[in-house]
């Protein structure tokens, strides 16, 4: 068969790179459309596409580049041009032309991805300097600049954008006030009953809640920059308003070229999200389907999965999408599920249940036989959410007791519905649109494992919210299939990591022959092997940490412990003194480069701000370091499978951003930590300010100071696959930083697998970061006494392992290359290199 | 020495083969169930051997509980093997090369992981407090 010659691409023009315009794009590479298109992407905002659900985060220390939704270079690798900063003016529907602020631009097929924008209510006034609206970045922009000379905030709209502005105001640092015309906040996903309830854990943070407010008119305020005058001519002072009471569709651009238009806004569109002309299609929140605007990002997505079948001749359609939605807003959960008011389905029951000591409400919609689940409401705890959408979604038939569902377990444990009660067609991942059907046909094509299942389906790979769920359905498939589902870590041990990490730590086993004589599998001559010893190894020192070089201990190790150097690729070692949060003084600087010159060693700064010194022979490690101990130096654990370092920035002490000493807290920490063994290396970030020089939140364990006190992020990395580390608690004093820290690392000393890094135990730890809030500062699981205790005998134990095995003579006999014969390893050929040694 | 030993080293001076035992270290110089590693001479010259010390009772069937294999690692090309982790697998004791973590059986030598790979083993026996390895 031969190969078509390459017909000239048609010209495919995206209007709006938010995040539906960008998941099209990304659709569109990842099916191979660009063969056929030539796409260009006008986005009307200097940042490429961001993440605009999680907008507040850009006032609680992440920015345009973290928010955003590729790298940098995106665009240009894959081959599609983005024009941002660039405005659409006009359709031409007759020339099939785009014009814009800059020129015209010819297209076959167009795609309106244009979004939506908030709506300010006419209100006379509502254009004085201060009246902001909360959407884009540069709108974050403003409102920061404009908090920094007001002491007071109002959001007008107590809705789902509302309640983040306010919450945004209040980071800020603002008086906030939240003005809402309804009757309750969240009218339309609440009632009455919980929107009072909303109410009152607001207002408990100190954010004042008026309803029934109608503002009149916005004029001069005397104490504040503007008064707010309402129906009953009460009266609100206040420095800044963010107006936040809906979004509407932005069709102008449609409009304009005579496309159909919904009665109250919209570009109508069909199942194809063709409009009214088959050349151009709209998706996302400007999109009308079937008289409704999807004001959420999961159906976008859906709609450019159907754009790109369009497109692409396929035969995808977009059928309408569930508005069921859980959030924390405020940190508060609140939680609507399909018919939540029970206004839609007549004869619908109620069951509901309020907890006003715990602050928690509950709502069931169910049909009048009591069989089906219509609609749910929560407040103030979302933990059973998961449970009943799947009730809701697949018209699961209910328990005998409806109210069961929402009553709370004496046991504490929410009620579950069991992988094996939901039906084919229930969908476990709604990101990308996975259903349990689709899970067993992945295991039923040879996936062995939830990674697998993951990489093929991509399921859990979005949002990550179905984690724990998917997980209970690929075991129980698994299961089903008569596959053991086998944990062991080796053949030597029939238990996980933390199996052996509890047995070592309730029977107090304290040496690797001991723990194997007991626990290891008959079968084998009880030798081990490198992939149990090293970890037995590791999980000894967390527990114990006697010296890794003793007797007992020294054959668990890899070579890289057993030397306390990192052996590179010609059997050399590089030697890593501890440099603590990167702070060296001259002298000390000094005394490294002599001890580099002497022994020959390549010399290279690292990422973690040490020095590393290469090529160093074995049976020198201990004369280099006898002399970096003489000139103040310790162990830098830089071949442990523990604290690596704590980078930082200079602080306050001398950058004029800095509002902390964060060089101060990183030496802190550095000393406070190092030593500690854990499942994998573990790195710290302390940056002084926002402006993140330190790179703390892509780290294991990354601290960002604030004006009063240290932000916690956690569970980040860099490496292969790059993870931007999680807010884990805000505005710490040192001590509660410390402590944090000590549970937050003990508990994952405790749980992790061998080899896996926060980053990986986060993603696959069941419940997530509410679960490991829940543990590390709530102490759900009654233990945090005991980690910080064992955290603190790791602490009171660290000795530096080169100076004790220096001292020692039995120790220092393992450094020698042969044991009869002084002379190094002839095989070891140096030869030189821009100044440097290097191997030949 | 033990009449074993000796009169093997009789025997080998006796027959004038290109092999010789030879004493290469003592007892404490090895470190239990771990490995170092030792000049040896051998008919083709000068050998880097990896010397590993198992005194396990359940490892039967072998006179002492030593083990000599290249120390030289055939991925690496680094001289690096005695410093490797040992262990038993598949009911074979075997070490880890500390570079890419292949596995090679002590008693031949051979590599689980390539069949067409295999260290050199050479014979290995504990003469009193000494080490002694036919080279």
């Amino acid at each position: 068969m031969s190969t078509q010659p390459a017909a000239t691409p048609e010209q495919l023009i995206i209007i709006g790179n938010g995040m539906v315009g960008h998941h099209l794009v990304e659709q569109l590479v990842d099916n191979g459309a660009l063969e056929r298109y030539q796409v260009t992407v006008f986005g009307e905002e200097r940042h490429r596409a961001y993440d605009r659900v999680h907008l507040s985060e850009y006032f609680s220390g992440r920015d345009a580049d973290s928010l955003a939704l590729c790298d940098a270079d995106y665009y240009d690798v894959s081959g599609v041009a983005l024009r941002s900063g660039e405005s659409v003016m006009e359709i031409d529907r007759t020339t099939h032309e785009v014009i814009t602020d800059q020129g015209r631009y010819p297209y076959d097929r167009l795609v309106l991805a244009t979004g939506s924008y908030p709506f300010v209510p006419p209100i006379p006034g509502n254009d004085r300097e201060g009246c902001l609206v909360y959407r884009t970045l540069d709108d974050l922009d403003a409102i920061r600049t404009a908090a920094e000379t007001a002491t007071n905030g109002v959001v007008v709209g107590g809705g789902l954008l509302g309640l983040e502005a306010a919450n945004a105001l209040r980071g800020l640092n603002l008086d906030t006030a939240v003005v809402e015309f309804a009757s309750r906040l969240m009218p339309m996903q609440v009632d009455n009953e919980g929107g009072e309830l909303l109410r009152e854990k607001i207002e408990a943070l100190g954010v004042q809640v008026l309803t029934e407010r109608a503002t009149q008119r916005i004029e001069d305020g005397d104490a504040s920059r503007h008064r707010m005058v309402f129906q009953d001519d009460k009266v609100l002072e206040t420095d800044l308003i963010v107006f936040s009471a809906g979004i509407r569709p932005r069709d102008q651009l449609a409009r304009d070229c005579g496309l159909e238009i919904g009665e109250r806004g919209g570009v109508v569109v069909d199942n194809q999200c063709l409009t009214s002309d088959p050349a151009i299609l709209a998706i996302g929140e400007v999109a009308l389907w079937n008289q409704s605007i999807f004001g959420l990002v999961a159906p976008g997505y859906q709609m450019a999965k159907a754009a790109l079948s369009t497109l692409t001749g396929g035969d995808i359609h977009f059928g309408g999408a569930d508005m069921s939605t859980k959030l924390k807003l405020l940190g508060v959960d609140v939680g609507s599920i399909g018919d939540a008011h029970g206004n839609q389905n007549p004869g619908a029951r109620m069951f509901r249940y309020l907890d006003p000591i715990k602050q928690e409400y509950r709502k069931l919609v169910v049909s009048s036989d009591g069989k089906k689940l219509l609609g749910a409401m929560l407040v103030g705890n979302n933990a059973v959410y998961d449970t009943l959408l799947q009730y809701y979604a697949n018209g699961i038939e209910l328990p005998e007791e409806p109210a069961s569902l929402i009553l709370p377990q004496s046991s504490g444990a929410a009620p579950t519905l069991g992988p094996g009660a939901l039906p084919e067609t229930a969908t476990i991942c709604s990101c990308h649109n996975v259903t349990k059907g689709d899970i067993c046909a992945t295991i039923d094509d040879g996936a062995v494992d939830l990674a697998g299942v993951k990489s093929v389906t991509k399921a859990s790979t979005g949002c990550g919210g179905c984690t724990a769920l998917l997980k209970s359905v690929v075991d129980h498939e698994l299961e089903a299939r008569g596959v053991e589902v086998d944990k062991s870590i080796c053949e030597h041990f029939a238990h996980t990591r933390q199996g052996l990490y509890d047995i070592v730590r309730v029977e107090g086993i304290k040496t690797f022959t001991d723990l194997i004589e007991k626990h290891g599998n008959p079968d084998t001559h009880r030798l081990g092997c490198d992939i149990c010893k090293p970890a037995v190894g590791s999980i000894l020192a967390s527990c114990f940490n006697e010296p890794i070089t003793d007797a007992a201990h020294i054959p668990l190790q890899d070579t890289n412990d057993t030397f306390m150097a990192n052996m590179q690729k010609n059997g050399t070692y590089s030697v890593v003194p501890r440099v603590a949060g990167g702070e060296i003084t001259p002298d000390k600087l000094i005394a490294l480069g002599e001890v580099a010159k002497k022994y020959s060693l390549y010399s290279k700064v690292t990422g973690g701000q040490r020095i590393d010194l290469f090529g160093a022979r074995l049976e020198d490690l201990p004369d280099i370091w006898s002399e970096l101990i003489a000139a103040g130096f310790e162990t830098g654990h830089a071949y442990g499978k523990s604290l690596r370092t704590v980078k930082s920035c200079v602080g306050s002490t001398w950058c004029r951003y800095g509002v902390q000493d964060s060089v101060g807290m990183a030496i802190q920490l550095e000393n406070r930590y190092k030593g500690l063994r854990a499942p994998h290396k573990i790195k710290f970030g302390v940056s002084g300010c926002t402006r993140e020089c330190a790179e703390a939140q892509s780290k294991d364990i990354g601290i960002i100071a604030t004006e009063n006190g240290w932000n916690l992020y956690v569970c980040g990395n860099g490496g292969m696959r790059p993870r931007h580390a999680e807010l884990f608690a805000t505005d710490l004093d040192d001590e509660q930083l410390y402590r944090t820290i000590d549970r937050f690392l003990m508990f994952y000393v405790r749980t992790a697998d061998r080899l896996q890094r926060t980053s990986v135990w986060r993603e696959n730890l069941d419940g997530g970061l509410d679960y490991l809030k829940e543990v590390i500062l709530e102490d759900s699981l009654g233990i945090n006494a005991e980690l910080e205790r064992q955290m603190q005998t790791v602490v009171d134990t660290y000795q530096c392992e080169w100076s004790d095995s220096i001292s020692d003579p039995e120790k220092l006999k393992r450094f020698r290359s042969f044991v009869n014969d002084e002379r190094p390893d002839p095989s070891i050929i140096m030869t030189s290199e821009r100044g440097q040694p290097r191997p030949a | 020495m033990t009449a074993t030993a000796l009169k093997k080293e009789m025997d080998t001076m006796a027959e004038h083969t290109t092999k010789t035992w030879q004493k290469v270290c003592t007892k404490a110089d090895l470190v239990e169930f771990s490995g170092v590693a030792a000049w040896i001479e051998t008919a083709e010259g000068p050998a880097q051997v990896a010397i590993f010390y198992l005194p396990s009772e359940r490892l039967t069937g072998k006179g002492d509980p030593l083990y000599a294999v290249d120390h030289f690692d055939p991925f690496s090309k680094a001289n690096v093997i005695a410093r490797g982790i040992v262990g038993d697998l598949k009911g074979a004791a075997v070490v880890a090369s500390p570079v890419y973590k292949q596995h090679f059986r002590l008693e031949d030598g051979q590599c689980l992981e390539d069949d067409s790979v295999k260290l050199r083993t050479w014979n290995i026996e504990f003469n009193g407090e000494e080490v002694w390895i036919e080279g």
